[in-house]
């Protein structure tokens, strides 16, 4: 990932040694929402059309994970070529939302397992005209710690 | 057993289908084919017809040609009334309560349903173009997460919560295959070992090929009266729907699900008492009046083996957790205490989206008058169908005789 990465999508997470998701939060019932909300909130009880942004939780629990062993279709973009599989989590926050994500370079489905914690982080998903496009990703981690690649195997 | 709580039930007059394949041919040329049979079946002559539904198929055109209006010229113009359904892959169920609706309320008489489609090789993707808005583009320019990757998600959750097994998975296929073999209707009528299918390739971990299934060309139509008409002409052989349920999630929906990139969030409002799923299920069971526990058979979704336990569950056929212990110990198949998915399921058949909760409702109807020939569920009764698709889609319906 260069200096001049830029996010894939606009508005959906913060860069920098702490990345982190941007929810958008209703301002009238507090319920929280990624990918960001606007215009009216979807509780069925609440009125509210504004919201404020916040930053959402960077660790959260694993709800479930598994990979693409095959390039998916377009508008897929790979970032490899020829393709590289990669691991894909699904991740609950302390917010009370569960989250997909990609998992961090190097990471595959034996490093993962339900229940268990990861962390967010930003990679390079493709590079296009204009550069490395990024994206948010999950990384596991075990005890609070990051589980050093190939370190899985030792386990 | 109680007897359906509004008393208003319709009769299913006729039921038929175009065989599941890979045909490569127009999917108005299938569409007919099932309604032909599906008429001949009743009895009831397309010029008797007052109400025609079409479920709507999305790749194939844009809407105007692809709606129940397509059928009725197909068919002939007869001045029936049309109408049209989207609702995913319970567009048949939809298309079907439509019908129903219309009976019930005295607005029509003889309804015809019909769904069919086309299916392209390979991974369904979004719609061409950049849309940056359309969260089933997103998730493939973000994230890469084609449909068999939620299914996974699904299988894993069953592996490290409950021990299940990637056996466990590849017996559910064993099992539907072995059901679908005398299917006519089926597009795979062949034994399939557990060996064949964790010796075909992984897709998305725990999920090998012969675990999800295919894509397929197929129609399906049900003639839908109501039960005085079919009482009066003698048609049907007494099979009723009791119940169709198509409800939405209940806000917070809390279970990812596709195309979305994430659930709700509990913030503010906590998770409802039951799943979408489980809720698509007791809707249809308190409208027909009926417990899980009169249920003879189950017609379920198995976009993937591991999807069928799942559904075992979310219709309350067990307990969570124990719908690997039922598939071992036979109760799940043809001859054990509920048979899941006699006709071979979307193992055999691979899945034609307008057509396959409409396939669903034919596989019950045969059941139920006892001529699923080699597949047939002695004594069957009752039977349920389940199914759920994109974007808050899904149905479930009871039929009994």
């Amino acid at each position: 990932m260069t200096d001049t990465a830029t996010p894939a999508i606009d508005g959906w997470f913060t860069t920098g040694p702490d990345p982190a998701l941007l929810g958008s939060r209703c301002t009238t019932c507090e319920t929280v929402y990624f990918p960001p909300a606007s215009g009216f909130c979807r509780n069925p009880g609440c009125a509210g059309e504004e919201f404020a942004q916040t930053p959402l939780s960077r660790r959260g629990t694993v709800w479930s994970y598994t990979d693409a062993q095959y390039q998916p279709p377009a508008p897929y973009i790979s970032g490899t070529d020829p393709y590289q599989p990669f691991a894909l989590a699904a991740v609950e926050l302390p917010e009370g939302l569960v989250v997909l994500g990609q998992v961090a370079d190097g990471y595959g489905v034996a490093d993962l397992r339900v229940g268990a914690e990861a962390e967010l982080v930003v990679e390079t998903l493709y590079t296009d005209e204009t550069g490395d496009r990024t994206v948010w990703r999950w990384r596991p981690l075990i005890s609070g710690q990051v589980v050093e690649v190939g370190e899985e195997a030792d386990q | 057993m109680n007897a359906p709580r509004s008393g208003q039930s319709v009769a299913v007059a006729g039921v038929g289908m175009h065989p599941w394949g890979k045909w490569g041919r127009n999917f108005v040329e299938y569409g007919v084919h099932a309604a032909r049979a599906a008429l001949a079946d009743s009895g009831v002559d397309w010029r008797d017809v007052d109400l025609i539904v079409g479920g709507e198929t999305v790749r194939n055109g844009y809407a105007g040609y692809v709606a129940g209006a397509t059928f009725a010229q197909a068919l002939g113009w007869n001045g029936a009334k049309v109408a049209t359904s989207y609702a995913a892959c319970a567009t048949g169920a939809q298309a079907l309560d439509t019908a129903r609706a219309r009976i019930l309320a005295g607005m029509s008489e003889v309804a015809l349903v019909v769904g069919s489609d086309t299916t392209p090789k390979g991974f369904l993707a979004p719609n061409a173009g950049e849309r940056w808005d359309d969260p089933d583009w997103l998730r493939f320019r973000l994230l890469g997460m084609t449909n068999p990757a939620y299914f996974a998600l699904y299988a894993r959750r069953r592996m490290d919560l409950y021990g299940a097994t990637v056996e466990d998975f590849a017996q559910v296929k064993v099992k539907n295959a072995r059901h679908g073999l005398a299917n006519p209707n089926a597009r795979y009528r062949k034994e399939v070992s557990v060996s064949d299918v964790l010796s075909s390739a992984v897709v998305s971990d725990p999920l090998h090929l012969l675990d999800i299934c295919a894509t397929s060309d197929g129609a399906a139509a049900v003639v839908l009266t109501s039960t005085e008409y079919a009482k009066r002409h003698g048609l049907g052989g007494g099979v009723r729907i009791d119940a169709i349920s198509t409800v939405t999630p209940t806000f917070p929906q809390t279970v990812i699900d596709m195309p979305l990139l994430s659930t709700d969030a509990t913030t503010a409002v906590a998770a409802p008492a039951r799943t979408f799923k489980e809720s698509i299920g007791q809707a249809a069971y308190d409208e027909a009046g009926i417990d899980p526990a009169d249920v003879s058979l189950a017609e379920v979704y198995d976009l993937s083996t591991a999807l069928e336990l799942d559904w075992i569950e979310d219709l309350q056929l067990c307990k969570r957790g124990e719908a690997e212990a039922l598939l071992r110990a036979g109760d799940t198949t043809i001859g054990g205490r509920i048979p899941v998915n006699p006709s071979g399921g979307l193992a055999c058949f691979g899945e034609a989206v307008p057509a396959q909760a409409l396939a669903q409702v034919c596989e019950v109807a045969w059941q139920l008058r006892g001529q699923a020939t080699g597949r047939q569920v002695d004594g069957a009764r009752v039977g349920i169908t389940a199914n759920q698709g994109l974007f808050g889609h899904g149905s479930s319906v009871i039929l009994s005789v």
